[in-house]
């Protein structure tokens, strides 16, 4: 027993002394660093190629863009002193800063604008934000025209840090194909901050830019991105100090414990242009659901309240159309569809439905609460209505992207995102000739309204705002009537941030955004 | 020891990874999910055109077995491929992910030995105690606990409840730039809580085998004779019942390795520590093929390479067997 009592002294004391001899507060650089934690792994780093926040929050740090967004939805220069818009709408004349230049000291150019805005065109899964540019002119290296088959509304969002960062041609047009590019990995941009480790599935390290364009930026020394996948290991680096941000968080008990720490501040600002929506996505394709009758019958069964204040625990918000509620698009007076048993019991008859109806949902997999919950939650809310539902659950993404993209489903919980403008993320949803075999996040529901195509067809060119938005408000009354998609809650993201950081990233792109002008306290 | 003895255990480790290849190959090829679709996932969407481009990049527009050939011929001439998901040598993937498993499993290995075999000593000094008892029923707990589970634990214990250990990862992000000792500390700082999860349900084993071991050598003649002959009770223990007895111990050493490694993945994802196992983990969930198949390789040529020094061990802890081949 001694000799038990002997080691086990031992090696406490060893344990004890070990770990008192390391550094207890944390080592900030000149300057301050600022340390994000996340789930979501990057495959690369060049935004040009690749959507998606995993590579967007870093690619808008490395990467300039010729113009950023303030909170409110007006663009800002960036790379672009100015711009101008032909009176016809089908060209865009960006000005170029004179000053800027790549992290190897290369200049920027309109040649590198030109290659960019192209590339971008060529290979970016969101087709429709570049679609009309039938090319750049160059007409010296600070201006560049870019010229448009057709007027293109979405262009100058499309233009965001987040969607068109500025590629170095001197690194990228060497004959590679720019998706599987060397270079992606650690790139060369003209950003605030330069990418100086990446491991994968681990850590991205960024230090700042000493040469950057806008004077007395950034801020920051340092910002370092850590991947870790279990969110609860997230909550509590920032409850211990050894991460300073906590962006997309959207578990309520994970808001809810994280608001009870008093250093932090917890807000769902910041995501109004991502415009992420949480639905219920009919197949209507399928003969059980091609009656819209029937997607009433169950837009009417379910208790959209019950969700978000009972599942989400009162985290989330309605959401009640296909545009996101915080975008100048969406329209007010859209009815959504209240809870009433009775009356979808008598859409179901009318429907012919009289015998009940066998149902299977699928789900994204992601976090529970969002999907899984709500679609167990339909299993026993349908039933009041004769619908038997299952859940059929996808072991990883790839299965469940195989199935709603083989249009395999009848009903599917997802998570799709609006960037920004409609043309880029809504339209691609609802439009008849985006109904593709093998493509998720096309028309998977198989929807198609004549009136709709030509809503979405005339929004895509009109240039007067108030013109677009009364298209808009058509179409979101057509769309939530006929339910290719029953829209459920904005996806309650929110960012944790210690309350000392100055400036967070709360505009339209949230941490989508260069980070030039956030400041962390120093010695903390 | 011959050289026969060793050249023969090398060729048929060499076949025995062969086989490994072949049958994970097909193995993962048999899982529904397709890369491409991943990949265009990631990406935001795309569409045919996009889908057909990534197939045709990674080779899985070809028959099945074309595939496997050009597999074949690519790992014998050293190279284990692109991963489909970071566009980057699989090699070198494995290569910053390598060291931390390494670590992290002769770690559990070297705690999990020597606390159960002492254990199993201290408890087999008098089989009936309460003492003997206690580690029995340590033993089974720690058997019988999944090894996710005590991590999590340990996790809300050490981590959060009383934050005396971190919670995740291998290194303090903002220690970065210290010097050589003090990441060091930092490293051991960081690998306690998942080693010790780690090497829990090995110690119990070690415990349990070591006891049951040294109970039977302690009943011995020899051991009679040592204590006749005025012979400590600490030389008895260790010199003469505990050599004896480590022969069982060093071949469920060899034997355990593997399932350390499969232990390792479990623990890597609990604890964000950034090995094989985690790289394995997020890669079948992303159907990244040649990742799988490079982690499979590394892992089986690791427990090839155990079984091989515990046959070298066993030789050299017992004499009788070192002239047989």
């Amino acid at each position: 027993m001694k000799l038990i009592t002997r080691f086990m002294g031992t090696a406490v004391f060893a344990t004890a002394a070990l770990f008192t001899a390391l550094p207890s507060a944390p080592v900030h650089a000149e300057g301050g660093t600022l340390v994000i934690v996340g789930s979501q792994v990057p495959r690369h780093l060049n935004g040009a190629v690749q959507s998606g926040i995993a590579t967007a929050v870093p690619s808008t740090q490395i990467f300039a863009s010729p113009l950023r967004y303030d909170a409110d939805w007006t663009p800002q220069p960036y790379l672009a002193e100015s711009w101008e818009m032909a009176e016809d709408g089908l060209s865009l004349t960006l000005n170029l800063v004179q000053n800027a230049t790549f992290h190897d000291g290369e200049p920027v150019t309109s040649a590198d604008v030109a290659f960019s805005i192209m590339t971008i065109k060529e290979n970016h899964p969101f087709q429709s934000m570049f679609a009309p540019v039938e090319g750049v002119d160059t007409p010296d290296e600070h201006t560049a025209v870019i010229r448009l088959s057709q007027p293109h509304p979405a262009l100058l969002l499309a233009l965001s840090p987040a969607l068109a960062p500025i590629l170095p041609k001197h690194i990228f047009d060497d004959g590679q194909d720019v998706k599987a590019h060397s270079a992606n990995a650690m790139p060369i941009g003209s950003g605030p901050f330069k990418v100086t480790e990446f491991t994968p599935g681990e850590a991205i390290i960024l230090q700042k830019n000493p040469d950057f364009f806008l004077e007395g930026r950034p801020k920051l020394d340092e910002i370092i991105i850590r991947i870790i996948q279990d969110p609860s290991a997230m909550v509590i680096a920032m409850e211990n100090g050894e991460a300073d941000m906590y962006p997309f968080l959207a578990g309520s008990q994970d808001v809810r414990r994280l608001e009870r720490v008093d250093s932090l501040t917890i807000t769902n600002e910041g995501y109004a242009g991502i415009g992420p929506i949480n639905w219920l996505a009919f197949n209507t394709a399928s003969p059980k659901l091609s009656d819209v009758r029937v997607r009433q019958a169950i837009a009417y069964a379910i208790d959209r309240d019950f969700i978000t204040n009972a599942l989400h625990r009162g985290v989330s918000t309605q959401q009640r159309g296909p545009i996101i509620e915080s975008s100048p698009f969406f329209d007010e007076t859209v009815e959504p569809f209240n809870v009433d048993l009775d009356k979808a019991r008598a859409l179901m008859a009318e429907a012919g439905v009289t015998d009940g109806l066998e149902l299977t949902v699928d789900y994204i997999p992601g976090p529970a609460e969002q999907q899984r919950t709500v679609a167990e939650y339909l299993r026993s809310q349908l039933e009041q209505i004769g619908i038997n539902v299952s859940v059929r659950a996808a072991p990883d993404f790839p299965t469940w992207a195989g199935r709603v993209g083989g249009h395999d489903f009848e009903l599917s919980m997802d998570n799709v995102f609006n960037w920004g403008d409609p043309v880029i993320g809504v339209h691609r949803t609802y439009l008849t000739d985006n109904i593709r075999q093998g493509v998720i996040w096309s028309n998977t529901q198989s929807y198609s309204n004549a009136r709709v195509d030509e809503i979405l067809a005339a929004a895509a060119v009109e240039l007067d705002e108030a013109k677009r938005k009364e298209l808009y408000s058509e179409f979101q009354q057509i769309v939530v009537g006929e339910v290719p998609v029953y829209f459920i809650n904005a996806t309650p993201y929110h960012t944790a941030y210690d309350s000392r950081m100055v400036n967070p990233p709360l505009g339209i792109w949230g941490p989508m955004h260069p980070m030039d002008m956030i400041e962390m306290p120093r010695g903390d | 020891m011959s050289a026969s003895f060793l050249f023969r255990r090398l060729v048929y480790g060499l076949i025995l990874m062969l086989g490994v290849v072949v049958l994970n190959f097909l193995l993962i090829r048999l899982a529904p999910g397709d890369p491409a679709m991943v990949i265009a996932g990631e990406m935001g969407g795309g569409d045919q055109a996009l889908l057909d481009a990534i197939r045709t990049q990674y080779g899985l527009d070809r028959p099945l077995l074309t595939q496997l050939g050009i597999y074949l011929g690519n790992v014998l001439r050293g190279d284990l491929g692109q991963s489909y998901f970071f566009n980057q040598p699989v090699a070198t993937l494995i290569g910053n992910r390598i060291g931390p498993t390494i670590l992290l499993v002769l770690s559990a290995q070297v705690l999990s030995i020597l606390l159960g075999v002492f254990l199993g000593v201290i408890a087999a000094r008098k089989p009936n105690g309460a003492l003997s008892g206690f580690v029995s029923v340590v033993a089974t707990v720690g058997y019988a606990v999944p090894v996710f589970w005590t991590g999590i634990m340990l996790i809300i214990l050490f981590a959060s409840v009383f934050p005396i250990f971190p919670v995740e990862g291998m290194q303090s992000v903002r220690l970065r730039g210290a010097g050589f000792w003090v990441k060091a500390v930092d490293i051991a700082h960081h690998l306690v809580l998942p080693a010790f999860t780690l090497a829990l349900i090995y110690l119990a084993q070690y415990a349990r085998l070591s006891r049951a071991s040294m109970l039977e050598v302690l009943g011995s003649d020899y051991i009679r004779t040592a204590r006749a002959k005025g012979a400590s009770e600490r030389a008895v223990l260790f010199k003469h019942a505990l050599r004896n007895a480590s022969l069982p111990i060093l071949t469920v050493a060899g034997l355990q390795f593997g399932n350390l490694i499969s232990g390792a993945l479990l623990v890597e994802t609990v604890f964000n520590w950034p090995g094989m196992g985690r790289l394995a983990f997020e890669s079948i969930l992303r159907r990244d093929y040649p990742t799988i198949l490079g982690v499979l390789f590394f892992a089986s040529a690791m427990v090839v390479v155990a079984n091989l020094l515990t046959d070298l061990s066993y030789r050299l802890a017992d004499p009788r067997l070192r002239g047989k081949t």
